[in-house]
């Protein structure tokens, strides 16, 4: 089967970049858009744009029938579900299988696998990668045995839940049966499910993740890492490869593990498995995998030189890996700013309106991936990233160098956004000294709020 | 006098239900506008995202069918989803309406189908069918035009 028509179940910058490399490829897109998004420059860029629904995501980026009834109505060949949304529903990629249509990422049995933590949890151990040392506990006898066995401080989790409820830090073992009770109570009340889950807790923690890339057949390859540890509310910020200061056999070690997770799945089309590196006691635990292609990916392409997104659609083609593990060897250093509609002086907060004017910066080693231009509305509906700013350079000292002149080439009016906090961070002695651990960007933020600057 | 919630919320609802694209309010001390939909018009996209992207030549203009020129005297009856519209019950059977039908606003005049999920539409408007935009069995697209239709006058 040759795809020739490609439908994006997306909005945004990566809609943009997905075009990009449809075009590059010689395939014709048809970007299923909602309301709001019927003037975006993805939507002027594709050769159709289609108007699935309202605004509201629920309404129209969310519903996997009518994407795929609008994939089948232009008769799309495939459907590339870009990040977020529908990418990791499983609802998405079973309605094209079922309707013959290709999806462009990892089968539905794939994304069910990855997508449930604790069957996550369980393939890791079977493909023998390390996981956080934990286990569900049902009693106190139980915990303080596993308490014992693991060692403190602890964490204590909801089974049944996430969002930090009926979420506990204990750091004595004798302290484990009251925060237990806590812990069951809260998670009653928040999830109806007291079952609860005991892990060691990794005081000082790196986010490290794997890019690979499978072909569904049990081959698959590495593409190198992304140190993804600055991080506020477990939103990532800034991004870079290779991970500093960690040794390469350290490094070439969590590779393979997340090869030989992905090998375990079969995995199919691009894919990223995260791990937490604990650097306490120099080892790394599978954290999860993400079954789609992610935002900080290029970062990835910078330093390989490939398109990770052209990679996928020649593996939905059924070309396979068109790379070999020998042939990728990444060069030099990428670190890539994550530039958000919200506003750093009042919590964040997000700040939807109309960019007056924009200036993006250019130059060598210098990628902007955005889909924001003068006059353009940022509407209030979803996500507030509006652009990527990916610096390459040979070395992570060079690349920082190029990027803080990036960053202060960049102008955006009509919206607050988070572009002078990079800046900041970017000239932060300790950033600059590399290999910050995921605590870095809460005490960033509490040293400035101490010593607000002059 | 200030607006709560609940006023701007209807204000909101007054200015989606006219054809107006903005409203401006200003009353003592406070002043609200309101602008319908995010349809600024990019004049010009970046380089960076868009020109270098292109492969030399100029974007396509977008082809939605979603949102065009409405006509003056007429009413708009639009696709409430995206579908495959049919203006028949079934095939071989007559078609709900025809042009020249008068229709109420609960009268039905086609089915859009949804991953075999048949939905009935309703005229929502009142008065005689002038235009039957899409072809049967063709995709529709959400908010594109399926009747234009001529209101009763009042009595």
């Amino acid at each position: 089967m040759t795809i020739r028509r490609i439908l994006i179940a997306n909005r945004g910058e990566i809609a943009v970049r997905v075009i990009r490399t449809c075009r590059a490829l010689g395939i014709e897109t048809v970007l299923a858009a909602s309301e709001a998004d019927l003037d975006s420059p993805p939507a002027k860029l594709a050769h159709r744009a289609l108007c699935i629904g309202p605004a509201h995501p629920s309404e129209s980026y969310l519903k996997a029938d009518t994407i795929v009834q609008a994939a089948l109505g232009v008769r799309a060949d495939a459907i590339h579900p870009g990040y977020g949304f529908l990418s990791e529903h499983t609802a998405l990629a079973r309605l094209c299988e079922e309707q013959g249509l290709i999806f462009i990422g990892p089968t539905s049995g794939q994304i069910e696998a990855a997508g449930d933590k604790l069957r996550a949890r369980s393939e890791a151990e079977a493909a023998g990668v390390p996981t956080v040392p934990g286990d569900p506990v049902e009693t106190t006898g139980e915990a303080l045995a596993l308490g014992r066995e693991i060692g403190p401080p602890f964490l204590i989790k909801a089974a049944g839940g996430g969002g930090g409820r009926g979420m506990k830090k204990v750091d004595r073992l004798e302290d484990l049966p009251e925060a237990m009770e806590l812990a069951a109570a809260e998670a009653g009340s928040a999830f109806g499910d007291t079952r609860l889950y005991l892990e060691r807790f990794i005081t000082r923690a790196r986010h490290v993740e794997v890019q690979i890339l499978g072909d569904g057949q049990g081959n698959v390859v590495h593409l190198g890492e992304r140190d993804c540890s600055v991080q506020r509310r477990y939103q990532k910020l800034i991004e870079e490869t290779p991970a500093p200061a960690l040794s390469e056999d350290f490094l070439s070690r969590i590779r393979a593990a997340a090869v030989q997770f992905a090998e375990r799945l079969a995995y199919r089309s691009a894919g990223t498995v995260e791990f937490l590196v604990d650097l306490e006691r120099d080892a790394f635990y599978f954290l999860e995998m993400n079954a789609r292609i992610q935002v900080e990916h290029p970062v990835t392409e910078a330093v390989t030189g490939f398109d990770l997104v052209a990679e996928q659609i020649a593996v939905a083609n059924g070309q396979g890996l068109l790379l070999q593990q020998e042939n990728i060897r990444p060069e030099g250093c990428a670190i890539e700013c994550r530039l958000n509609a919200e506003d750093p002086a009042h919590n964040f907060r997000p700040s939807p309106g109309t960019i007056r004017s924009v200036v993006w910066p250019s130059g060598e080693g210098i990628r902007v991936d955005t889909h924001i231009g003068p006059g353009a509305c940022i509407p209030p509906f979803y996500d507030s990233l509006i652009a990527k700013i990916i610096v390459h350079a040979a070395d992570r000292a060079s690349t920082l160098e190029r990027l803080r002149l990036a960053i202060a080439q960049t102008r955006i009016d009509g919206v607050a956004t988070n572009l002078p906090f990079h800046a900041e961070i970017l000239a932060d002695p300790e950033f600059e000294k590399g290999g910050v651990d995921t605590s870095y960007l809460p005490r960033f933020l509490e040293r400035r709020r101490v010593l607000p600057e002059a | 006098m200030t607006l709560t919630a609940k006023d701007v919320a209807e204000i909101i609802k007054l200015l989606e239900q006219s054809r107006f694209d903005s409203l401006s309010l200003e009353m003592d001390g406070m002043k609200l506008n309101l602008q319908r939909s995010c349809t600024v018009p990019v004049s010009q996209t970046h380089n960076n995202a868009a020109a270098q992207t292109a492969t030399g030549v100029p974007p396509p203009q977008p082809t939605s069918k979603a949102r065009p020129p409405s006509k003056p005297g007429l009413l708009d009856v639009t696709s409430p989803f995206l579908g495959i519209f049919y203006r028949t019950p079934k095939p071989g059977q007559p078609p709900f309406i025809e042009v020249g039908s008068k229709v109420e606003e609960g009268t039905v005049i086609g089915i859009i189908e949804v991953m075999k999920l048949m939905n009935s539409v309703p005229a929502g408007v009142k008065g005689e069918v002038v235009e039957i935009l899409p072809e049967n069995g063709s995709l529709v697209e959400y908010g594109e035009v399926l009747l234009r239709v001529r209101p009763e006058p009042s009595p």
